[in-house]
Formats: structure tokens, C-alpha cells, sequence
């Protein structure tokens, strides 16, 4: 179902990006436009700049040179900009991050109240139709520790999705989850895809990619080697690093 | 031998006064002491390189000196300089400046724990460094180290009993004042260590089973 993006404007844009820890290039050039409304499905081994990747483009790390430029707004060293893009781009991380010490509607309302300036009463309203798009109203009360792997992700994507964010990153949100519970999380995922969310998700789950990605974009040792839709890419890579690689991950 | 307690009963109200006042100034530099040791703690994390020396030189001047030779600095070295301090006064502050720097050590350390996915969630929902720490990471590692607080609280308040050497009114105040009058030491100080302990162990049970409510979240998951 290849997904033609309402407009052509540029959600995201990487421009000639590199980065370093210390001597250690682990961004090589890096040059990418993602579309509003497009989804991007980011694949490559262990080491090969991902998470990096996904991370700079929220400032979570800065990159040395080239341009990053998230809804128009180019990333600089001004901790203002930075401020400024975070709260309209959402992350969703392996381990969840959840706050242990507040309850799941806490933790959703924290943000808004705090950086957005919502007050309680509109900031639980807003978390509680998130939470109840993720399908876990009733945990509300809890605290992160009761529940499960698989719906702690998806109160994970509810607190970020509660800061309405323009853009939603997630990095490998079900590889530390157990099977079982992989499914819930990617169902989410995919409703999100269906609402026209953009979304740039680093994920080995070649069923997500084929069923929602727009491009599949292919990394190794810090460069971006393949880009292709996702029928393209699985079924015929062209880079034979790709190839190793997909013959590795589908056994 | 025969114990005679008559004489100390006569003083009761002494000894309640006294009593009071200690926890009374052992709770206060207490509080005062944990809300220092949490800003000099993040401090040593965070602050500039030459504020982060000078706490780290204070932490390390009070852990590494007698209680009592402190308290003799603050009453007797402040007028000195020109501030006038009373006793109790100076008493408090003696304990808060010493409480508080076995407290930054102990919320240092439980600073250091946090994961650093609590700060990297927090800085992603758009949330500024420090409504990070006073939102997201404070509360969680002050659980953490909760009980080691309770301890360190308890010595400390055990402890103050050297500020009877300034005359500030304290328990053991008291029981000097009344052993002086009555010349019946054993008993005086019998009487002494028992409020002493029980104090001791209440304060103790009641700090520990208020985790349960300042850290709600910790129920059954332990
Ligand atoms: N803070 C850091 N300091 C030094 N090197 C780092 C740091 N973070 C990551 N690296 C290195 O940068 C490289 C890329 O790391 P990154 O986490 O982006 O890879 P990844 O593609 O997400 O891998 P994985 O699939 O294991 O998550 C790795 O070689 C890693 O060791
Ligand atoms: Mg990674």
C-alpha cells in the first residue's frame, strides 16, 4: 500500500551531516528529505549510525557539520532552537523511559503542562484520548511498574504523541519487548501511519516496513547506502551490503 | 544501691522542653539540610568548574571534621567576625551545615544512578534541564536512597547531643541542668537515654514508613 504523500513540503532534511565521537566518523554525509506525511522505515546493522542518526535530529546529539533542518528550522548550538524543534518532534525509545515515579496519566500530562503551558484538567484531556487511541484508558491510574512491556510502548507513544508533535522518531520500539507483545506496539504504529503522521522509525520489522513504509532507508557503517521503497528493497536490493545484510536479519 | 526517681519527675517539664527542642532542631536542619543537599549535589554535577570545587571542598571539610569542633566554629567564631548568634541558634545551624553535607554525598550517589534514558525522554518531550531534574530524576533518587537518609538522620540527631555544650537547650541540656540540682547522675541519665531511644526509634519508624508515602509508586514493587 505505497502511500503518496498529501504535500511536498519538507518535514524533515539532512544536508552533507557528518559526525564524530572523537576520531570515530559514525555519520558519513548524510543527505535526506523526508516529506510530511511520509513514513521512513531506517534499517542497517549494529554500529551503523541509526539511533545517531534519529538522535541528531531531535538534538538529543549534535552533529558537526551539514545541516539539519526539521520543519524548516535549521538546528544550531542556539539551545532555543533546540527547545523549540523538541517539542514538535516526538521520540519513542527502545527502553520506553517511561517516569517510574508518575502514573501513566502523569507522565502524558507532564510535558504539555510543563513546556506547552496546558492546564491540568486540558492536559488530561488531551492525554486521555491519546491513551485511549492506544487502546490502555483504564491504566491511567497506574504507575508504569504494573503494567507490561507492550503497553508501557504504547504509553510511550501516547506521551509523546500528547505534546502533538509534527513528526514522531522511534528508535527499535519493539526489539526490547517479547514477542507477544510486538504486535500491539506495531498496530499502533500503524494506525499512527494511517493518520498521516510523519514518522521516521528505526526497526528491523520488515512486515511494518512493507505494510507502512514509504522508503526504506538502509544504513551501514554510518552512510546511507540504499534508499527504495520497501517492495523494492526486500525483494531486490541493489547494494550488495544491503543484501548481506537482509540475507542476515531473514535468516 | 538504691534509685531514687522523685527528683528527676520533679523536673519532668525540663526534660519535655528539652525533648522538643531537640527534635524540633534536629527535624528543622533536617529539612533545611536535605533542600541544601539536593541543589549543592546537583551542583557538583552541573555547576561551574570553580562552584563544583567549592562544594566539594565544603562536603569534604565537614565530613572529615569532629561534630563538635564545628559547632565550637560557628558559636564562638561568628561573633568573633562580628555576627552575634545565641546558642540555639547557632546549634541549628551547626546541624544543618553537617547534616547537609552527609546528605549531598547521599543524594550524589543516588544522582549518579539515574538511567540516562529518564534525562534523554525528559529533554525529548521539549522539557528544559531543570524541570528534568526537579520533574523527572529528583523524586526517584531520593526514593532510592531514602533509607540511607533515615540513617544518616538518625545519627545525626543521636549526635546533637553535643550542642548541650554550647547551652543550647536540649535534652541532654536538661539532664545536666537536673543532674546539677539533684546530684542523682544515674538516674538522670537513665532517664535521658530511654526519651534519647525512643525518640531515636519513633523518628526512625515514622521517616521510614513515610517512603511509603512520598514514594507511592514503590508500593508492592518492593
Ligand atoms: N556516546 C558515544 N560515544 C562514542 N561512540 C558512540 C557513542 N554512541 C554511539 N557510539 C558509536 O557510534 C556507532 C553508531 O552507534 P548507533 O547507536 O548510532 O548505532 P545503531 O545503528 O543505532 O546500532 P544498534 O542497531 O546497535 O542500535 C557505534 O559504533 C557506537 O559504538
Ligand atoms: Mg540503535
Amino acid at each position: 500500500m505505497p502511500h503518496v504523500p498529501g504535500t511536498q513540503e519538507t518535514a524533515v532534511k539532512l544536508v552533507g551531516v557528518n559526525k564524530w565521537y572523537g576520531k570515530f566518523q559514525v555519520l558519513r554525509n548524510l543527505n535526506l528529505s523526508v516529506a510530511r506525511g511520509e513514513r521512513i522505515v531506517v534499517c542497517g546493522p549494529s554500529g551503523s549510525g541509526k539511533s545517531t542518526m534519529i538522535r541528531c535530529i531531535n538534538g538529543l546529539e549534535e552533529h558537526q557539520e551539514g545541516r539539519i533542518l526539521v520543519d524548516g528550522t535549521e538546528l544550531t548550538d542556539d539551545g532555543k532552537i533546540g527547545d523549540a524543534i523538541r517539542r514538535e518532534v516526538g521520540m519513542v525509545f527502545q527502553h520506553f523511559n517511561l517516569f517510574p515515579h508518575l502514573t501513566i496519566l502523569e507522565n502524558c500530562t507532564l510535558a504539555p503542562m510543563k513546556v506547552r503551558g496546558l492546564s491540568k484538567a486540558e492536559a488530561e484531556e488531551v492525554a486521555m484520548h491519546y491513551l485511549t487511541r492506544v487502546r490502555i484508558p483504564d491504566q491511567a491510574g497506574k504507575y508504569p511498574g504494573a503494567l507490561s512491556g507492550g503497553q508501557q510502548q504504547r504509553v510511550a507513544i501516547a506521551r509523546a504523541l500528547c505534546m502533538k508533535p509534527k513528526i514522531m522518531l522511534f528508535d527499535e520500539p519493539t526489539s526490547a519487548l517479547d514477542p507477544e507483545m510486538v504486535k500491539e506496539v506495531l498496530d499502533t504504529m500503524v494506525g499512527l501511519a494511517g493518520d498521516g503522521m510523519t514518522m521516521l522509525c528505526v526497526t528491523h520489522e520488515m512486515g511494518f516496513a512493507r505494510q507502512v513504509a514509504d522508503r526504506v532507508i538502509f544504513m551501514d557503517k554510518g552512510e546511507i547506502v540504499e534508499e527504495a521503497p520497501p517492495a523494492e528493497f526486500f525483494d531486490n536490493p541493489k547494494n550488495e551490503r544491503s543484501r548481506q545484510f537482509l540475507a542476515q536479519i531473514l535468516h | 544501691m538504691e534509685l531514687n526517681f522523685d527528683d528527676v519527675t520533679r523536673y519532668g517539664a525540663l526534660l519535655i522542653e528539652g525533648s522538643i527542642f531537640t527534635v524540633v532542631v534536629c527535624v528543622a536542619a533536617g529539612l533545611v539540610g536535605l533542600c541544601l543537599a539536593i541543589l549543592f549535589a546537583e551542583g557538583q554535577r552541573r555547576a561551574a568548574r570553580a562552584l563544583r570545587i567549592l562544594i566539594r571542598a565544603y562536603v569534604e571539610f565537614i565530613r572529615n571534621t569532629p561534630f563538635i569542633v564545628q559547632l565550637f566554629f560557628i558559636f564562638f567564631g561568628l561573633p568573633s567576625a562580628g555576627v552575634k548568634i545565641d546558642a540555639n541558634t547557632a546549634a541549628f545551624l551547626a546541624l544543618t551545615l553537617n547534616v547537609s553535607a552527609y546528605f549531598t554525598e547521599i543524594v550524589r550517589g543516588a544522582l549518579e544512578t539515574t538511567p540516562k534514558g529518564q534525562y534523554e525522554a525528559g529533554a525529548a518531550l521539549g522539557l528544559r534541564p531543570r524541570q528534568v531534574f526537579f520533574h523527572v530524576v529528583l523524586r526517584p533518587a531520593l526514593a532510592k536512597v531514602w533509607p540511607a537518609l533515615v540513617s544518616q538522620f538518625t545519627l545525626v540527631f543521636l549526635g546533637s547531643a553535643a550542642m548541650s555544650q554550647i547551652s543550647a537547650e536540649d535534652l541532654t541540656f536538661a539532664g545536666q541542668f537536673i543532674q546539677s540540682r539533684t546530684f542523682r547522675a544515674f538516674e538522670v541519665y537513665i532517664v535521658v537515654t530511654l526519651i534519647y531511644a525512643g525518640l531515636a526509634l519513633a523518628i526512625r519508624s515514622l521517616l521510614l514508613l513515610s517512603g511509603g508515602r512520598l514514594f507511592p509508586w514503590l508500593r508492592g514493587a518492593r
